[in-house]
C-alpha cells in the first residue's frame, strides 16, 4: 500500500502539475506532492524496519537493505529540493528567465523525474531498471534546456546524445544478461530478468557472456554515473540547467546510476568467480577521481566546479565498491548518502549566491558573508563537509575508504590521497574568496530561507559522529549482499 | 546452405539486407533518404520477426512484429519526415570523415563485430544465432554514423538505427526480450523522439540552423 503510494504520488503529481504547474501556487503544490512521496517513503521504511525485505507485485518490485535507504534518501532530497525550488523558481520567473509555460514543464518533469528514480531503485526487473534509467534522462533533458540559452541547448543535446548512446550500450548488456539467464531460468514468464532470481542462480550463469555483458552495462550505466572518460555531459548539464535540477542530478541521479552498476556487478562477480568486475570498477573510479581533481583547477563557473567535484566523489564511491569487502562497501554506501546530502546542500547555496549576484562565474561572486551570512556560512560549511573535513560524515566515509585501500590495494592509496589533496586545494582556493572576499555589494534586505541547506548539513554532521543502528544494519547487510574479496 | 529450410534462408537474407542498409546509411547524405532507409530497416526487422514468430510459434513475437511495424515503419519515420519538412533540413554537410574513409572503417567494424559476437553465437541455441554478429555490426555502424555526422537529425537517425540493431540482437540471441521490457523500450524511444522534436525547435530558434558545430562552445575552461 505505502509502496503503491510511493509510485502513484509522483505519477499523479506529474499529471496534476502538467495541468496546473504554471499557476501561482504551483511551487507549493510541487512541495505538497514531494512531501506526500516522502511520507510514503518513511512509512515504507518503517515497514521494512519491522518486517524486513519485501517482494511486491509478483516480485516485480523489491525492497532490500541496499535500496531502502536510497529510496528514503531520494524522497527526502526530493522534498528539500522542492522546498528550495519554491522561492528559487519564483525569483527566476520575476527575473524573466522562465515563463509560466516553462514553469509548468519544469514542475511536471520534476515529479516525473522523481518517479523514474524511485522505479529504478525499487524494481526487481533488470529490463525495467533500464527503462526507468532512460526515462530519467528523458525527463531531465528539457529541464537542462529550460532557459533556452545557447549554452543550455548545447548542454541538453550533449546530455541527450551521450546518455542515449551510453544507455543503448546498457540495453545490449541487459540483453546479454537475459540471454545468459534464460538458459538457466527458462524463457517462460519473465523471471529471467528478475534480480532476486538471477542472484540466486548467479553461480550457474555463463561466465563468458556475463563478462561481456558487464563491459556493456558498466559503460552504459557508467556514462550516467559520470565516470571518466564518459563524463563529458555531466558538468555541462549541471551548470546550464536550473539549480534545483543540478542538485537532484548530482545528489540523486548519480546515486541511482551507481546503484544500477553495483546491482550488475553483484551478478557478474558471482558468475565469473574472478575479480575482473572489481578491477574495472577500481580502474574507472580511480581515473575519474584523478581526472576530476585536476580538472577542478581549470573551472571558473561555480556550478561546473561542483559538478567536477561530483565526478570526483562518484569516482571514490566506484573505487570503494570495486575494492569490495565489508568495510569498503559500508564506506561506499555511507559516502553515497553523505555526498548526496552535502552536494545538494551546496547547490542550494550556490543557486542563491548566483541568483543574488547574477552570475555563475566565481570571479564575480565575492564576499557572500557580508551580503548574506546564511548563504556565506552555508557554502563554507558545505564546502568543508564535501572536502572531507572532520567531523562531517564525508570524513568518516573517506577515512574508511582510504584505510581499507591501504590494507587491500596499497598501490592505490597514495594516488587517492594525492587526488583528494589536489581537489581540496582547488576547491578551497576558489570558495574562500567567494565567501570572505571584499565586496561592494549591499547586504540583502531579507535573508534567504536556507532551512534545507542546514538540515542537510546537520544530518551529514550527525552521520559523521553517529550512524543510527538500523542504518548501520542496512549498510552492513547491503555490504554483505554486494560482497567482493 | 543446401538443406537450410526456406524460412531460415529468408531470415538470413533479412539479416544481410539489414547490414547492407546500415552501409547505405553511412554513405547517404540526403536526410530524407536516410529516414527512408531507416524505415526500410524497420520493415526488414518486422519481416524477420514475423518469420521467426511463424517458425518458433512464439506468440509474443507477433506482438513484437506489430510493435515494430507501427513504431519503426510508420510512426517514427512519419515524425522524422514531418520534422524535416518543418525545419527544412534536407542535406547533411560533408561528414567529418569522407564517405570512402567511413566505408573502410565500417568494413573493419564488421570484422570486429563478428569477432565480438563469436562467443555469444557459440552459446546460443536459437535458430538465428548466426545473425548475432550482424546485429552487433549494425549497432557499431550506427555508432560510427553518429560520430561522423554533423547534423542533429542524422545523428538521431543513427541513434534509432542503433536501437534497431539492439532489437535485432535481442531477437536473434533470445527470441526477444520479455514483452513488458520491449514495451518499455518502445515507449522510451517514442518519448525520446517527441522530446527531440521539441528540442530541435529550440535549437533552431536559437541558432537558426541544426548544424551541430554551433553546439561546440562549452569547453573545459569556459
Amino acid at each position: 500500500m505505502e509502496f503503491l503510494l510511493l509510485l502513484c504520488v509522483p505519477a499523479g503529481g506529474a499529471i496534476a502539475l502538467g495541468v496546473l504547474g504554471g499557476r501561482r501556487r504551483a511551487p507549493e503544490l510541487n512541495v505538497a506532492f514531494s512531501l506526500a512521496t516522502f511520507i510514503a517513503a518513511c512509512v515504507l521504511t518503517a515497514r521494512v524496519v519491522s518486517e524486513g525485505n519485501l517482494l511486491l507485485f509478483r516480485e516485480w518490485f523489491f525492497i532490500d537493505p541496499f535500496n531502502v535507504f536510497l529510496v528514503a534518501l531520494t524522497a527526502f532530497v526530493g522534498l528539500t529540493t522542492a522546498l528550495f525550488s519554491r522561492p528559487y523558481m519564483r525569483i527566476e520567473m520575476e527575473h524573466g528567465r522562465v515563463t509560466a509555460r516553462r514553469l509548468r514543464l519544469y514542475h511536471a518533469m520534476y515529479q516525473l523525474f522523481m518517479l523514474t528514480m524511485l522505479v529504478a531503485l525499487t524494481t526487481n526487473n533488470m529490463g525495467l531498471l533500464w527503462v526507468a534509467m532512460e526515462a530519467a534522462t528523458l525527463s531531465t533533458v528539457l529541464l537542462v534546456t529550460l532557459y533556452r540559452t545557447a549554452a543550455s541547448l548545447e548542454a541538453g543535446w550533449k546530455y541527450f546524445i551521450l546518455c542515449g548512446v551510453g544507455i543503448a550500450q546498457a540495453l545490449f548488456g541487459t540483453i546479454l544478461l537475459y540471454f545468459a539467464a534464460e538458459k538457466v531460468l527458462g524463457a517462460e514468464g519473465v523471471t529471467a530478468l528478475l534480480w532476486t532470481h538471477l542472484n540466486s542462480v548467479k553461480g550457474q550463469l555463463e561466465p563468458a557472456v556475463l563478462g561481456l555483458a558487464f563491459v556493456f552495462l558498466l559503460v552504459g550505466y557508467g556514462t550516467k554515473v559520470g565516470l571518466a572518460p564518459l563524463h563529458n555531459w555531466l558538468p555541462d548539464a549541471h551548470a546550464e540547467g536550473p539549480t534545483p535540477i543540478s542538485a537532484v542530478l548530482s545528489g540523486l541521479l548519480l546515486n541511482v546510476a551507481i546503484y544500477a552498476v553495483v546491482r550488475c556487478k553483484v551478478l557478474v562477480e558471482g558468475s565469473l568467480q574472478s575479480s575482473l568486475p572489481s578491477q574495472m570498477l577500481m580502474g574507472f573510479g580511480l581515473v575519474s577521481v584523478v581526472l576530476a581533481a585536476f580538472l577542478l583547477w581549470r573551472q571558473r563557473d561555480i556550478k561546473r566546479l561542483f559538478a567536477y567535484s561530483s565526478i570526483e566523489h562518484m569516482g571514490i564511491i566506484t573505487f570503494a565498491f570495486g575494492m569490495g569487502g565489508a568495510v569498503a562497501n559500508f564506506a561506499a554506501l555511507l559516502h553515497m548518502t553523505v555526498h548526496s546530502l552535502t552536494k545538494s546542500a551546496i547547490f542550494f547555496t550556490v543557486g542563491h549566491a548566483a541568483q543574488k549576484t547574477g552570475s555563475q562565474l566565481m570571479d564575480d561572486i565575492r564576499g557572500l558573508v557580508t551580503i548574506s551570512p546564511t548563504i556565506g556560512w552555508g557554502l563554507m560549511l558545505g564546502t568543508l563537509a564535501i572536502l572531507g573535513l572532520p567531523p562531517f560524515g564525508v570524513f568518516a566515509s573517506e577515512f574508511l575508504i582510504l584505510t581499507t585501500a591501504m590494507k587491500q590495494q596499497p598501490w592505490a592509496a597514495p594516488i587517492l590521497l594525492l587526488a583528494l589533496g589536489v581537489a581540496f586545494a582547488a576547491i578551497f582556493r576558489r570558495v574562500q574568496p567567494m565567501v570572505f572576499g571584499e565586496t561592494t555589494a549591499k547586504r540583502l534586505p531579507h535573508p534567504p530561507a536556507l532551512l534545507p541547506v542546514f538540515a542537510h548539513l546537520a544530518i551529514v554532521l550527525a552521520l559523521g559522529v553517529y550512524v543510527p543502528p538500523y542504518l548501520a544494519d542496512w549498510y552492513r547487510a547491503a555490504a554483505r549482499l554486494i560482497g567482493g574479496p | 546452405m543446401g538443406n537450410t529450410p526456406i524460412d531460415m534462408q529468408l531470415l538470413n537474407a533479412c539479416a544481410a539486407l539489414l547490414l547492407l542498409l546500415s552501409f547505405a546509411m553511412l554513405s547517404q547524405r540526403r536526410v530524407v533518404s536516410l529516414v527512408n532507409l531507416l524505415a526500410m530497416q524497420g520493415a526488414l526487422l518486422c519481416i524477420a520477426t514475423l518469420l521467426l514468430a511463424w517458425r518458433t510459434g512464439n506468440n509474443h513475437l507477433y506482438f513484437s512484429a506489430a510493435l515494430t511495424l507501427g513504431l519503426k515503419v510508420f510512426l517514427l519515420p512519419w515524425l522524422l519526415h514531418r520534422l524535416i519538412r518543418r525545419l527544412q533540413v534536407y542535406w547533411d554537410t560533408e561528414p567529418m570523415l569522407n564517405i570512402a574513409g567511413t566505408m573502410l572503417v565500417g568494413l573493419l567494424i564488421v570484422v570486429f563485430a563478428f569477432g565480438l559476437a563469436q562467443p555469444i553465437s557459440a552459446l546460443a541455441s536459437t535458430a538465428t544465432r548466426s545473425a548475432i554478429g550482424i546485429a552487433v555490426a549494425v549497432i557499431l555502424l550506427a555508432f560510427l554514423m553518429m560520430i561522423t555526422r554533423r547534423k542533429a537529425l542524422s545523428q538521431v537517425v543513427g541513434f534509432l538505427s542503433m536501437e534497431n540493431g539492439l532489437f535485432f540482437g535481442a531477437m536473434s540471441a533470445t527470441y526477444g526480450m520479455p514483452m513488458v521490457v520491449e514495451l518499455g523500450v518502445a515507449l522510451d524511444i517514442l518519448v525520446a523522439m517527441l522530446v527531440l522534436g521539441v528540442f530541435f525547435f529550440q535549437i533552431r530558434e536559437q541558432f537558426d540552423s541544426l548544424d551541430l558545430h554551433h553546439l561546440e562552445r562549452l569547453r573545459e575552461d569556459k
